[in-house]
């Protein structure tokens, strides 16, 4: 019987069926702070965790990017620091692993899991978070989940589940200059629309996908939930077995060997189907800004705002007007002519040291014109930049090099845009309100926000004539 | 869990549409530990008037329903986003049966998740329901899961349509993990089996 990547995975982790849902066998579940509440439901039931080294807890989401040498006494609010200190009473308790202040990689889960070998191909993961998706990128299936979820995991290593469509997103064609990942999948998210994946588990595949480094696919699976997509995956090749080798929960040795002979079958069968398939030509693909409150209201950066006077669907029409009022914009303007207040580099979609050192050389010998917030994903990440001299190269630019974290992305750490306030973001939401009230959020990739940060507005970095030497 | 079989208790109506999570529970208080007792935010910005203070208008503010384990509300109760705290602040209020013509989906499945009964009725009935409970004196109702009634303050019985998973759990004070935990056994064989294959995911 051939089978998809995903079928594969689901196959392996059913434990018992009812109805239609399935009890599936969960290999990992990620906590962050808000994962206090799953907590507090396994100690009013009186319940034990099953396998507490089969959690992983993360500081991300309240820890400040300020301060942080002076660790917790760094952090002046004190109910940010309650969540702080919380996470870590709590896995203290059940003697589950955290990742918090003073670790030494400390920093978003989303970047953390990969970085430390939490994520393997084949695995099940179930995060706290819904860009859990991330993970696939290196072959596993991956979901965010609720705290009554997170407890469900925690009590029993088990969740149902319906089992997911299979969708597969082949993407083919060599990609221009200057256009990363991030474009692809805003690209994607553009054309197939917020609710494109709804119901699938996502296979991407296709030579554009293959020739991308782990990272970048990353960026492309986190944001698949962008598009309403269960979860988001690419088949593990050479790349994810060089990528992997050496991170500190990576096998080695023969339990390595025995590992590559269950990695190597974790593939899409060549007579296998898929219940849908999209073909995407990364030949067309420029770089990509949205312009609106949802990451499907996307743009070419060549382009002008789309005026909802011609769209034809009413509804569609009114959440345009909506979000043109909400973002300040009119019908037509041009992208590269919308004047911006600030940038922020960073979040589990683009703070990964690839993505800094793209900043960073765009933004090489440069002075930034704008106030610019660069977070990296994690103290890994941060120590790396760092030896490479990245933090210099941001410093004298005049960008604030920071300490790690979800920071802007989703602004409940204290780092938020104000009021009417507009941002070049490298996250993965441009929500109202997300990272802060009255904020607007244009999602960009990396070079486009280092590019904004340096003249104050988009620009098309195709045009620039180095861009063809950056390793996207 | 509790289990939730009868329960004769006060009944307050709400009479106002599509409230949704953040009126349940505004978003600044997610940070707030459980432990604090979320009764003290539910419903807490629109209950209170302009100057902060407790609106008399809304019933639940009113000292003959501050007993009150029921709420009869009005329709698409709990619309809005997946955020459980609003149920946490219902239960901690002391709130274990909701009526409305509608419930949020989600919100209606984090109730069952946590033991409290969600149960539709049709508008016209909700209505009147509403009207008994404010105008009588008396405004104590019996809820019966068994069978399926609601008896109000005239002695009149209502019946209810309860789902039979919902039924099962709420009789059996049963939540989802227990429910799952039926299958400890399944899950142990199913890991001790995976463990061996896969001997290096767990060590
Ligand atoms: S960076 Fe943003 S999307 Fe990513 S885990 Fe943190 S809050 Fe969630």
């Amino acid at each position: 019987m051939s089978a998809t990547l995903f079928e594969k995975i689901w196959t392996n982790h059913v434990v018992t069926d009812r109805d239609d849902e399935s009890l599936i066998y969960v290999d990992r579940v990620l906590l962050q702070e808000n994962s206090f509440h799953a907590f507090d439901k396994i100690r009013r039931e009186q319940r034990s965790v099953r396998n507490p080294a089969q959690a992983f807890a993360f500081s991300d989401h309240y820890v400040p990017t300020r301060n942080r040498e002076l660790g917790l006494g760094g952090i002046t609010d004190p109910e940010i620091r309650n969540m702080v200190e919380l996470i870590a009473s709590d896995t203290d308790a059940y003697g589950i692993e955290l990742f918090g202040i003073g670790h030494d990689y400390q920093g978003i889960l989303h970047v953390v899991g990969p970085e430390y070998g939490i994520t393997q191909p084949g695995l099940v993961i179930a995060g706290a978070d819904s860009h859990t998706s991330t993970h696939g990128a290196l072959g596993a299936y991956a979901f965010g989940i609720g705290s009554s979820e997170v407890a469900h995991v925690l009590a029993t290593q088990t969740l149902w589940r319906s089992k997911p469509r299979t969708l597969q997103i082949t993407v083919t064609g060599e990609r221009q200059p200057g256009v990363s990942s991030k474009d692809l999948i805003l690209y994607l998210i553009r054309t197939i629309g917020s609710g494109g994946a709804v119901g699938y588990a996502v296979e991407y595949t296709g030579d554009t996908i293959e020739q991308l480094s782990i990272e970048a696919r990353m960026t492309v699976c986190n944001m698949s939930i962008e598009a309403g997509a269960r979860a988001g995956l690419i088949a593990p090749d050479e790349k994810t077995f060089d990528y992997m080798r050496g991170k500190p929960l990576i096998p080695t040795g023969s339990a390595w060997d025995q590992a590559m002979q269950h990695w190597q079958t974790l593939k899409t069968d060549d007579q296998a189907t898929f219940d849908r398939d999209v073909r995407i030509d990364a030949t067309a693909i420029v770089p990509q800004v949205t312009w609106g409150t949802n990451p499907e209201m996307v743009v070419d950066v060549t382009g002008t705002i789309p005026d909802p006077a011609k769209e034809n669907d009413l509804e569609r029409r009114a959440r345009m007007e909506r979000a043109l009022e909400y973002m300040g914009l009119q019908p037509d303007q041009s992208i590269q002519s919308i004047p911006l207040d600030r940038v922020f580099i960073g979040s589990c979609t683009n703070s990964r040291l690839e993505d800094l050192r793209i900043a960073a050389r765009v933004m090489d010998g440069q002075t930034c014109r704008l106030p610019t917030m660069i977070v990296p994903g994690s103290e890994q990440v941060k120590r790396a930049a760092e030896a490479e001299g990245l933090h210099q190269i941001f410093e004298n630019a005049g960008a604030e090099w920071l300490a790690p974290g979800c920071s802007m992305c989703v602004a409940i750490n204290g780092d938020k845009l104000g009021p009417g306030e507009r941002a070049a973001s490298t996250s993965n939401r441009n929500f109202e309100g997300r990272q802060g009230q009255g904020g607007r959020t244009h999602l960009v990739s990396p070079a486009m926000a280092a590019a904004a940060a340096i003249t104050g507005q988009f620009d098309n970095i195709s045009n620039y004539s180095e861009a063809r030497s950056w390793n996207l | 869990m509790e289990p939730l079989v009868t329960l004769k208790a006060t009944a307050a109506p709400l009479r106002l549409a599509n409230v949704n999570t953040d009126q349940l529970f505004p978003a600044r208080f997610i940070k707030k530990p459980r432990a604090v007792g979320y009764a003290q935010y539910l419903f807490h910005d629109i209950r209170r008037n302009d100057a902060s203070e407790l609106d008399q208008n809304f019933s639940l503010n009113q000292a003959r329903f501050s007993d009150a384990k029921v709420i009869v509300a009005s329709a698409n109760f709990g619309s809005g986003s997946s955020r459980e705290g609003a149920v946490y602040a219902l239960y901690d209020a002391g709130f274990r049966a909701l009526f409305a013509p509608s419930f949020g989906e989600i919100f209606a499945s984090n109730c069952l998740k946590n033991g409290i009964l969600t149960a539709t009725l049709d508008q016209p009935t909700i209505d009147a329901i509403q009207s008994l409970l404010l105008s009588s004196d008396d405004a104590s109702v019996i809820v019966d899961i068994n069978s399926e009634t609601l008896t109000l303050p005239s002695g009149e019985s209502i019946s209810l349509t309860l789902d039979p998973f919902q039924k099962h759990c709420l009789i059996n004070g049963l939540n989802e993990i227990d429910l799952s935990l039926e299958f400890h056994d399944a899950i142990s064989a199913f890991e001790a089996t995976y463990r061996q294959q896969y001997p290096w995911i767990s060590s």
